[in-house]
């Protein structure tokens, strides 16, 4: 259940070139948030842009009743969310998403993320690196678009980088150094979020392999809270294929439930 | 301070409803507001059966608001009947369905149980641009309108009935003089304007149905005109809608003849939205010296 308050911007970091990581003061969303949720931003005050921004939640801090999010500038929603400044009250509302990471006792799980698709997954590998052995693949396109390396790294047993040209740590996609990775031993789950065609192929290999397996959707989202319908997904769980949406009934599903 | 207002039979305790498919069932709202201060609630769009809706995206902003494609997915009368009317009526509010169907027998099996059901009234969708067969095949035309509406009247005998119809036509009074015509109790509008956007590197529409009802503050002035036309054109009550985000925007429309009005995608921006116009329009009530919120209704002076 989520709530709709204005937070002060406590924090606001540089992750890389054009993306930003906010830190809010939001005890109330912060005390109920979980792994893989998300936020609905009021980034207008004037009413243009005219929707609220889904931006998924970076890192959870209960007891200091924070909450951190990075976002990349895309448009002219984020251009204007970037334009605040430390003090700045925003209009935030959640945490919102019925469906988050499920965070059992796994003995050995696996994480995948792929360009900015890597932020959902810090508060999800922070929470399992607690009683998990952790493994973290990010895939990024070159050199000048790995983040927060350390921030990983720390939440994490062994952290593999890649990058799709080779300018950085391994070259290649991330899934193949997973896939590798599984033909010695396999994890009891894994997680991921990213580019569509990299969810695709996790989920694929994920099926064939017999892997459980969490995928993080996004989809054009209007209200964020289940009642527009917008975000329409396809569910193949049931008898009949029917659709659900990513704000309530995710953004976090089973892969074998959803096709991608 | 009188904010009650009765429309066609249905009497509110305040002007402000929240309108179809932007407010689902009235769940996911009550965990933001409080349901019992609402003048009413219209349903989503509900058929006489489940429709899956279209596929994805269905959803896109655009300047001064968004477009929609949902295509009325709904779980169909019998579910909504059965789950969320019960849950709905604990609520201090008036319940008001909007009904949707596919051929002129649909909306006449439908409205057959809606008129056994616990409901204040019903909103008979002749106007919704994103499916391919009825709605808005019916309500671009005067004779189109009236067919629909006195075949569901003959059976809709125990609710108000009210259309809703479409801006995307040549002249609104043509529809709405159609449906009082067929003995409707009132007429809404204006539903969502016909649009499209373009991705310009994929050069292919956005919705994955190309096309798309438009909605949000950048319609606002052409409900505003449509509703001023239609309230000069038929004698029944108008439910204006299009673009309402506070108190000052449902005045304009009450100015131009609408009894009462209904906030629509200004749900999604704010959920707080139907609340603070109520609150605007009694502000605006304080600051005018007005009584009772009737006597603004359709007193706009033309230039």
């Amino acid at each position: 259940m989520g709530v709709k308050v204005n937070c002060e911007l406590v924090k606001k970091e540089v992750v890389a070139e054009g993306i930003y990581k906010f830190t809010v003061k939001a005890p109330a969303i912060a005390s109920k948030a979980k792994a893989g949720q998300f936020l609905e931003i009021k980034v207008s005050k004037t009413g243009a842009p005219f929707l609220r921004r889904p931006i998924s939640i970076y890192n959870i801090c209960k007891e200091e009743g924070l909450v951190e999010f990075i976002f990349q500038v895309k448009g002219e929603g984020t251009k204007l969310l970037a334009e605040e400044n430390v003090g700045a009250e925003i209009d935030i509302m959640g945490p919102l998403g019925n469906g988050s990471f499920d965070i059992s006792d796994y003995k050995k799980v696996a994480i995948i993320g792929g360009g900015i698709g890597t932020y959902p997954l810090h508060e999800l590998a922070k929470e399992l690196n607690e009683k998990s052995d952790v493994t973290v693949y990010m895939g990024f396109r070159n050199k000048d678009l790995v983040t927060l390396e350390d921030e990983f790294a720390k939440v994490s047993n062994r952290l593999v980088i890649t990058t799709d040209d080779g300018s950085y740590k391994e070259k290649g996609f991330a899934i193949n150094f997973l896939k590798e990775d599984c033909k010695k031993e396999k994890p009891d789950m894994i997680y991921a979020c990213g580019p569509l065609p990299m969810l695709k192929a996790v989920r694929e290999f994920a099926l064939e392999e017999n892997i459980p397996c969490q995928v993080s959707l996004e989809e054009r989202m209007g209200c964020g809270i289940g009642a527009c319908l917008g975000c329409a997904i396809k569910i193949i769980s049931g008898e009949e294929p029917r659709f659900g949406h990513v704000c309530k009934d995710g953004p976090v599903f089973n892969a074998k439930d959803v096709e991608i | 301070m009188k904010t009650e207002v009765n429309l066609c039979g249905i009497k509110m305790k305040n002007p402000v409803t929240v309108a179809s498919g932007t407010f689902g069932y009235g769940r996911e709202y009550d965990e933001y507001i409080d349901l019992n201060k609402l003048g009413g609630i219209i349903t989503k769009g509900t058929s006489l059966k489940l429709r899956p809706g279209n596929k994805p995206p269905r959803i896109c902003e655009v300047p001064g608001g968004m477009l929609n494609s949902i295509g009325l997915q709904n779980p169909g009368v019998e579910y909504f009947a059965e789950k969320d009317l019960p849950w709905l009526r604990k609520f201090d509010t008036k319940i008001i369905v909007n009904a949707c169907g596919s051929t002129i027998e649909e909306y006449v099996e439908l409205c057959k149980i809606l008129n056994t059901l616990d409901i204040d009234g019903v909103e008979l969708n002749l106007s919704c641009p994103n499916v391919k067969a009825g709605c808005l095949a019916f309500g671009t035309s005067y004779e189109g309108v009236k067919e629909v509406t006195s075949q569901v009247r003959k059976v809709l005998t125990d609710k108000p009935l009210i259309v809703k119809l479409t801006p995307n036509v040549t002249d609104i009074t043509a529809p709405a003089k159609g449906a009082e015509d067929a003995g409707a109790d009132g007429v809404s509008g204006i539903n969502t304007l016909l649009g499209m956007k373009i991705d310009i590197d994929k050069r292919r529409p956005v919705l994955a149905n190309n096309t798309g009802g438009y909605s949000g503050p950048g319609i606002r002035a052409v409900g505003v005109r449509a509703v001023y036309q239609m309230a000069q054109a038929v004698n029944i009550p108008v439910l204006g809608m299009g673009g309402i985000m506070n108190g000052d925007d449902a005045i304009e429309y009450m100015l131009a003849g609408a009894t009462a009005v209904s906030i629509g995608a200004g749900n999604f921006v704010d959920p707080e939205t139907s609340i603070k116009t109520i609150e605007g329009i009694e502000n605006y009530m304080k600051k005018h010296n007005i009584d009772d919120i009737n006597s603004i209704i359709g007193t706009v002076q033309m230039n």
